[in-house]
Formats: structure tokens, sequence, C-alpha cells
């Protein structure tokens, strides 16, 4: 059955999925909204660096955020002045790294949404004396909903599956950072089979449901007018 | 009490430049063809736009060198085209949308208001579930419910077919005569003008071509207006009389009387009538051995030509109205119709039209 070692993994990967998805619901939100309407020459460059993660091995990004973030980096030396200490090899540190890796999958459909959603409905409000802001959340935010569903299934499964990062930034430390992908490595790695077993097969029925759920609730080709 | 609005604004291939001083009530409709600017000037009034210029309506500065008030801090009603209801919200939601943001706490309004649309039944259901006009009301309404000191439509009635058109021009009449604020009323469309009109701005290429009173500027044969089959006087007249046995009314209009299809409109009210120039034929002498039932005296006042060769347009003045007629070149020059001749006018058909 599960260890606690186990349990302590999937308490962590959870944590760590949430704590990342709503983080990137906030900062998301702003990114996806800027991409989709602006007219600046800046929106292919922020675009292309949000999509990064799609096309780069994990390792590198961990690569990278760990000089940024460790003693001698920029990132590193501020958080020692600032008295947070250093982020890598801490949930903190995951939690960075996690935004990053895991960006495009939220950005990317909230701004598919907010694009499909157009000016129509944003000038129609400003109409109905509703100024930018509330146009924003009383009608923007609700119109792109099945794009804020996406996005959170999305950013959520996605950190669940994530194993190079982790393993650059965050090493393999029990109940700090070892998440389940980085557990089953070492299960593998011990030769612990059944062990290997029950997480790998939990994560594969887990990845189903939730891609189950998303194009259940989200079927493509739903009507906008 | 009137509508100043100067605006110059140049897009790739399109340049607005209008000077406009329009009156602070009525229906004022800003007529042309596609792509001549009159969504554009709309646009402009609303603030979605952003031209140089100024606006000024009913003594409120709403644009000028110093200021541009935006969009959602000016009290005007805007339907779109398209209705653009909001797809997330139910028909209710969608008329509260804005009245809550006007702080219009006036509930007896809110009902009359929907009365006046007839939206009672529609109120639970959703955007997605309602018609093209359905919708148009719904925007209607949404607009009106927000207590607006300016109208401002942009072809409501595009989008709809010629069913649902006639289905909804009389909501839109019950409207303008409800209405106690300005509606400008974009339209391309000459019948929807004649019947919802009172002044009417014609334009072309971003430009205004002529400005005035619907009858004055109908009646006019100097502008490009190019309205072809549709091109005919709109005056006001009087319902006189109902003759039973023929289903015949009679009305009275400055310059003589028509006898018209009697659609139940009651003596003594005031109706609007419509004259295509198609329908005019001129002859030099009283005729009474003819299935016409209308013949008037008139007097030429001017002709134009028309888009074909053989046509020419013939402007006639009825007592204090203007009429205009089509004919061939031929019959103008056989029947020598110079400016200033009598004639007769027979009267093919008239139109009451609101």
């Amino acid at each position: 059955m599960l260890t606690p070692a186990d349990l302590g993994a999937i308490w962590l990967t959870l944590k760590l999925a949430g704590v990342t998805t709503l983080l990137l619901l906030l900062i998301g939100t702003p990114i996806a909204w800027w991409l989709a309407r602006t007219r600046s020459v800046w929106k292919g460059p922020v675009g292309a660096v949000v999509a990064l993660p799609i096309v780069l091995p994990p390792t590198v990004i961990g690569f990278y955020l760990l000089l940024l973030l460790g003693p001698n980096g920029p990132v590193g030396r501020f958080t020692e002045w600032a008295g947070i200490g250093l982020l890598p090899f801490s949930f903190g540190g995951l939690v960075v790294a996690s935004v990053f890796y895991s960006m495009p999958f939220v950005v990317q459909p909230i701004q598919n949404a907010f694009e499909a959603i157009g000016e129509r409905p944003l000038e129609a409000a400003a109409t109905l004396r509703a100024s930018p802001l509330d146009a924003f959340f009383s009608v923007a935010v609700p119109l792109a909903k099945p794009g804020f569903l996406t996005a959170t299934i999305l950013g959520f499964a996605h950190t669940v599956g994530e194993f190079g990062v982790v393993l650059m930034i965050g090493g393999n430390i029990p109940d700090k950072t070892r998440v389940v992908s980085v557990l089953i490595y070492d299960h593998v790695e011990a030769l612990e089979y059944a062990q290997a077993h029950l997480l790998a097969g939990g994560m594969v029925v887990f990845s189903f449901i939730v891609l189950l759920a998303l194009y259940m609730l989200n079927p493509t080709g739903r009507k906008r007018r | 009490m009137s509508i100043g609005a100067q605006f110059q604004l140049s897009f790739p291939g399109f340049s607005l430049d209008v000077d406009l001083d329009l009156p602070g009530r009525g229906v004022t409709a800003l007529f042309g063809q596609s792509g001549c600017g009159k969504t554009t000037l709309l646009r402009c009034m609303a603030g979605l736009e952003h031209g140089s210029g100024r606006l000024e309506v009913n003594g409120e500065v709403w644009q000028d060198e110093a200021r541009f008030v935006p969009t959602h801090q000016r009290p005007l009603g805007y339907v779109f085209q398209d209705a653009r209801l909001f797809a997330h919200l139910d028909v209710r939601r969608n008329l509260d949308y804005g009245r809550r943001r006007t702080a219009s706490t006036d509930f007896s309004r809110r009902d009359a208001i929907i009365d006046l649309l007839g939206l009672g039944p529609l109120l639970d259901r959703m955007p997605a579930r309602l018609s093209g006009g359905e919708q148009q009301r719904v925007a209607i309404a949404r607009a009106l419910l927000t207590a607006p000191r300016l109208l401002l439509m942009d072809e409501p009635l595009a989008s709809l077919d010629h069913a649902r058109k006639q289905e909804f021009l009389p909501w839109l009449e019950r409207l303008r005569d409800e209405l106690d604020i300005p509606l400008i009323y974009v339209s391309h469309a000459p019948d929807e003008v004649a019947r919802l009109a009172d002044h009417i701005v014609v334009m072309e290429a971003g430009r205004t071509v002529a400005q005035g009173p619907l009858a004055e500027i109908l009646a006019r044969i100097d502008l490009p207006i190019r309205l072809g089959e549709d091109a005919g006087a709109v005056f006001a007249a009087t319902v006189a009389e109902r003759d039973a046995e023929w289903h015949l009314a009679r009305v009275e209009f400055d310059g003589g009387e028509l006898w018209v299809r009697d659609s139940g409109v009651p003596v003594g009210r005031e109706v609007r009538v419509r004259v295509l120039a198609r329908d005019v034929s001129i002859a030099n002498s009283r005729h009474d051995d003819v299935s016409i039932m209308n013949l008037l005296p008139a007097t030429v006042v001017a002709h134009a030509a028309e888009d074909h060769p053989s046509q020419v347009l013939v402007q006639l003045r009825v007592g204090g109205t203007l009429l205009l007629g089509r004919l061939t070149r031929r019959s103008a020059q056989r029947l020598d119709l110079a400016p200033g001749r009598d004639v007769w006018v027979q009267i093919k058909a008239v139109a009451l039209i609101g």
C-alpha cells in the first residue's frame, strides 16, 4: 500500500499544483488580456517568451532558473537581501519554477477566449455605463469562463506532471521538494516496481479523468455569438 | 435644444469630415450608402472612435479640444446593428445591466419600457433563444433603461429579413412617438428613413451632402442621392374621411386631397404620406377617363437627369407641397414641361407610412 513517503509526495504534488494554478490565474489573466488586445510591437516577443516552455526541454528551464535564483544569480541575491533566503531546493523555488513552466498552458486558453469575445461586447458595456474595469469583470471574465476552466485544468495537470524542472531546481528532498513524478523515478531506481506501479497507475488514472473532464465540460465547437 | 457635431477622422483609404447642426429632438436619419461613414460618425458621437472635433448635446460638451468624455460617462444609449446582448445573461439581467449602473431606480419607467417593446414574455430567456427582431427589441430597451439623453441607433433593422422588418417597424414608430430625447438613426434604406425620420443628413464618402427636414430634402432633385426606384416625396397629411363602401380613406394635405387605401387609421389622425416618383405621371390637361383616382393640378418647378439617359426626374409644386415625378425624356419634351408650366399630375399609388 501507500507508504507515508508516498502520501507525503502526493500531498506535496497537489499543494504545488494548487498554489501554482492559483498564482498563474492571477498573473496569467492580465498577461492574457494584454496579449489578446494589444496592438503593441511587444505582443510577438512577449507571446513567444510565454510559449517557450512548450518547446524547451524542462532541464533547460531548470538550469537557467537555478542560475538565476542561486546565490550568484540576480534574483538569488535579491531574495537573500530581502531576507527570504535562497529559493532553489525549497517549496518556494518549486512554485516559482512551476509558474514559469506551466505559464503557457494557463495564458493561452484565456488569451484565446478573450480574443474570441472581441471588442463588441465590451463596447456594448461601455455604452451601458460600465467602466473598463467593470466591463472586464462583468462581461469579459464571465464570457471567457470556458477558457478559464481549460486554463485551470491544464495548468493544474501540467504542474502535476512536471519532472525535469523539479529535479533541476528542487532536487529530491522528502516532504519538501519530492513530488510524485520524482518519487516514481526513485522507486524504479530502487527496483520497487510495486510502489512505482501504484503511483504511476494513479497518475495515468488522474490524467485521464482530468482530460475527460476537460473534453466533457468544454466541447469543441461551442457556440458563441 | 440642439446637437452640434464636428468630427475629422482618417483611416487608410477613408476620411470623415463633417460639421452637423442637428435638432435636439425628434428622429434624425444619417443616410447614405455602405461605406459612406455614417456608422463611423455615430461611433464618434458615442466616443467609441476618438476623432478630433467637438460634440455638444443639448448644452453639454462631450468632446472638444480639451476634453474627451469616455463612452461610459456619456449619458447615451447605443443600439448596435448586431444587438450585442450579453450571451451570459438572460433578458432580465441584460436589461438591468445598464439600469443598475445609472442609479435609475424608477421601476415604473422600467415596466413601461418593457411594455412598450413587448418584452414581458421574454424576460427569462437567454439571448441565444431569441429571434433577431426580439434581440433588437431587448437591445433598444436595454439602452433606454439607462435613461439616456441621446439615443443612437446603427441600422437596427439591417440584420432582419423582410418579414421581421415589417414586424419590427411598428415598434420603432411607437418608440419614436413616445420618446422625448433625440434619436439619431443610421440607415441606408430609403423606406425606413421615409417612415421614421423627421430630419435627414445625407452622407457620401465621409462628407455631408445635405441636411435638413425630411420632406424638404427628399423632394430635392439636385442631390446625388441615388435612391433609384425609391425616389419620391414624403409629406404630412390628415385623415379627413373614411369610405366604408369602397374601403378608401381621404387624406388632406397642403395642396389638396388624396384617396388612399383605408388602413384603419381614424379620422383626424395625422399621417405621413409617401408618393414615389415612378407612380406619378403628368398630363397637360385633366383626364377623367382614366382609372387613376388622384388627379391634382400642379406647376413644374425643375427637372434633373436620371441615371439612365432615357429618364428625367421632374419636381412639381402642388399647393405648398413638392412632389417628384419620373418620366421619359421624350415625354417631357413632347409635353413641353418647362419650369413654370401648369400641368395635371396623376398619382397611381399613395402609401400611408407611419
